[in-house]
């Protein structure tokens, strides 16, 4: 089963990469864009019997590896 | 003393570590290995040196944070054992969970490499009790994700507590870390991590020699 990790800074985290990029996209002219913020997309493949059995692995695995709970959200989505 | 100096792949500071551990602690040094899941008998205190351990992937000690021997630190450090991590060490002990806070890419996002001077904001700890409180040492740095973050209600109780333990003087902060933390311990005093770098400033050819009292305060230990 594919599941996906969507990784994202916690609101109220400083997040200078996400701002270096907002910057660089009005450099290029693209007016209107705020609160550009970066993540990590992580993909993987797991034996699982059911959906919710694979959601609860991987959640598992967010929890105690994949993302940083003192600075990062996850949403998991499996297929 | 009895130290170890963990290695995992990727760490490229352990040699200063083990220089600065004898020279100035008079300790007697082993390098243990990240597979191993035992520390060598009667280890005192386990310092985890900087560099990039498994090439920083996933986030900076992450990886390194959940390896075999971090079990073993981690018994080490709930028996009330000494644990020193410096740069990717402080990293990799927050990843653990032996630290509180997270350590975040530099705001300035750019990697620095070049001397800060730290202010001693508690002198009682393991590693700063030679040095006195208010004290301004100079001490270099070389790190891109040194911007340490921590949430309201630990930041209240590191500063509350006494728990840091060393602050970017005025002006020095080369990472945007929050009321510029350079260097925090926990709440039962064992456990320190710092980004800085002060195996590299005790001997006379790394310019100055600021640093070589918090190595020379763990004799006593």
């Amino acid at each position: 089963m594919k599941a996906k990790v969507i990784i994202t800074l916690k609101n109220g985290v400083l997040d200078p990469q996400g701002k270096a990029i907002e910057g660089a996209l009005a450099g290029l002219g693209f007016t209107g864009v705020d609160n550009v913020r970066q993540g990590k997309f992580i993909e993987l493949d797991v034996d699982a019997a059911s959906a919710d059995d694979a959601r609860t692995r991987v959640e598992d695995m967010c929890e105690k590896l994949l993302s940083n709970t003192v600075i990062e959200n996850y949403r998991v989505e499996v297929e | 003393m009895k130290a170890a100096v963990i290695v995992f792949p990727g760490i490229n500071r352990e040699n200063d570590m083990v220089r600065a551990l004898e020279s100035g602690a008079g300790a007697s040094v082993t390098t243990v290995w990240h597979t191993e899941t035992s520390l060598p008998a009667g280890v005192d205190l386990v310092a985890i040196p900087g560099g990039f351990s498994y090439g920083d992937y996933l986030r900076c000690g992450a990886i390194a944070g959940r390896s075999p021997v971090m079990t073993a630190i981690v018994d080490h450090a709930s028996r009330g054992g000494m644990v020193l991590g410096v740069c990717n060490g402080f990293q990799i002990l927050t990843e653990a969970g032996l630290l509180p806070g997270a350590l975040m890419r530099n705001a300035g996002l750019k990697f620095v490499c070049r001397q800060v001077r730290l202010s001693v904001e508690n002198h009682t700890t393991f590693f700063s009790r030679s040095l006195k409180k208010g004290d301004v040492v100079s001490c270099p740095v070389a790190h891109h994700d040194g911007n340490y973050f921590a949430d309201a209600d630990t930041l209240r109780q590191l500063e509350g507590e006494g728990q840091v333990v060393f602050r970017y003087a005025e002006g020095t902060n080369p990472n945007g870390a929050i009321n510029d933390i350079a260097g925090i311990v926990n709440a039962s005093g064992n456990v320190i991590g710092m980004m800085p770098h002060p195996e590299n400033m005790i001997e006379p050819l790394h310019g100055k020699i600021d640093c070589r009292p918090m190595f020379e305060g763990l004799a006593a230990a």
